[in-house]
């Protein structure tokens, strides 16, 4: 510990110009924090457009009509717990050990995988009943809107089966767990994008 | 590693403290399961003064984001997280600006519009 103290204040005491290049992870890890916010400037285009939007039902059906709130209560849950193994499986991998990190990001897949049945069924449903995206501009602002989570949270699911065959094939390479890291962010903003869509959308139906 | 990030400023997740971060996520998860059940029965309830209940939520759901930034993001304060700050700071300010704004504008023009009932008369 004491060590590390001395190793600290001797680093703050090197000026900025003579650091050199900050390490790749770091400056990945910022780049892709960079694109992370950006989609998340995307979302709130689209937030945008459903807060405006949410009264122009067209006398067709009202969010407070279609949405089931024990419905989203689930999907909200399984995304939770799956930031939660998600983090886990990143803390394996950290350490190296391969079986838990398969483990956790196995855990994560199969609770990202409920989440989008969830949603899925939760759509077909009100296609089924009539209720698609153009039956009014409240049903096409919130088909963009969730369905764009949707969608990124696809993506997810295959960037997580894609990181699980590069850690078979490559072992913990630097290379392999910063794109690791740079999963766990993508998947934690999806979260947080999510606790949006649930207040906004869901509980904030009328 | 860790020195060099110290140095350079650190990525977004990347905590220091790599050891007790197992903690973080279990009281990150703690926390978001209060603010969750906390939104849905604030959604449900009667007990709650109706026009307080959007107020309500939005806190919640800020409170909730703000917990996920700090234990599962792990975005802090800290001087090597400056970088991730500002940037997280400007994406803020731009999702404010386009909900707020667009709100804001919408429901002028909206109450600045003719119904649209006379609107379709005058056609004719």
């Amino acid at each position: 510990m004491n060590a590390v103290n001395q190793a600290l204040t001797r680093t703050e005491e090197i000026p900025l110009s003579f650091r050199g290049p900050a390490p790749t992870r770091s400056v990945a890890g910022f780049g892709f924090w960079l694109f992370l916010l950006s989609d998340i400037v995307i979302f709130g285009a689209l937030f945008a457009a459903y807060a405006v939007l949410s009264g122009e039902t067209a006398g067709g059906p009202t969010g407070a009509e279609l949405f089931d709130k024990r419905h989203v209560f689930i999907e909200t849950a399984c995304l939770l717990a799956s930031s939660v193994t998600c983090g886990f499986a990143l803390l394996s991998a950290q350490r190296t050990e391969k079986l838990a990190t398969y483990f956790w990001l196995a855990a994560t897949f199969a609770l990202g995988a409920l989440f989008l049945a969830l949603e899925t069924s939760e759509f077909s449903t009100m296609l089924a009943a009539g209720a698609g995206p153009s039956r009014s501009a409240f049903l096409s602002s919130f088909f963009a809107l969730v369905g764009t989570h949707g969608l990124h949270v696809s993506m997810g699911l295959a960037w997580l089966v894609l990181m699980a065959l590069q850690i078979a094939t490559l072992g913990f390479q630097p290379m392999v767990s910063r794109r690791l890291f740079c999963f766990a962010l993508f998947w934690h903003a999806l979260d947080i994008v999510w606790v949006g869509v649930f207040t906004i959308v869901y509980l904030g139906a009328h | 590693m860790e020195m060099e990030s110290i140095a350079q400023g650190a990525a977004p997740g990347s905590n220091a403290g790599t050891h007790g971060s197992r903690r973080s996520y279990v009281v990150g998860l703690g926390y978001a399961v209060i603010l969750t059940l906390a939104s849905f029965w604030v959604s449900s309830t009667d007990l709650v003064y109706p026009p307080g209940v959007p107020i309500l939520l939005g806190v919640l759901a800020i409170a909730q984001m703000g917990v996920h930034l700090i234990f599962f993001l792990h975005i802090s304060s800290a001087p090597d997280q400056a970088n991730n700050i500002l940037a997280l700071a400007f994406g803020i300010f731009v999702v404010g600006l386009t909900v707020f704004a667009s709100i804001i504008i919408m429901s002028h023009l909206n109450h600045a519009m003719m119904p649209m009932d006379r609107l379709m008369q005058m056609q004719r």
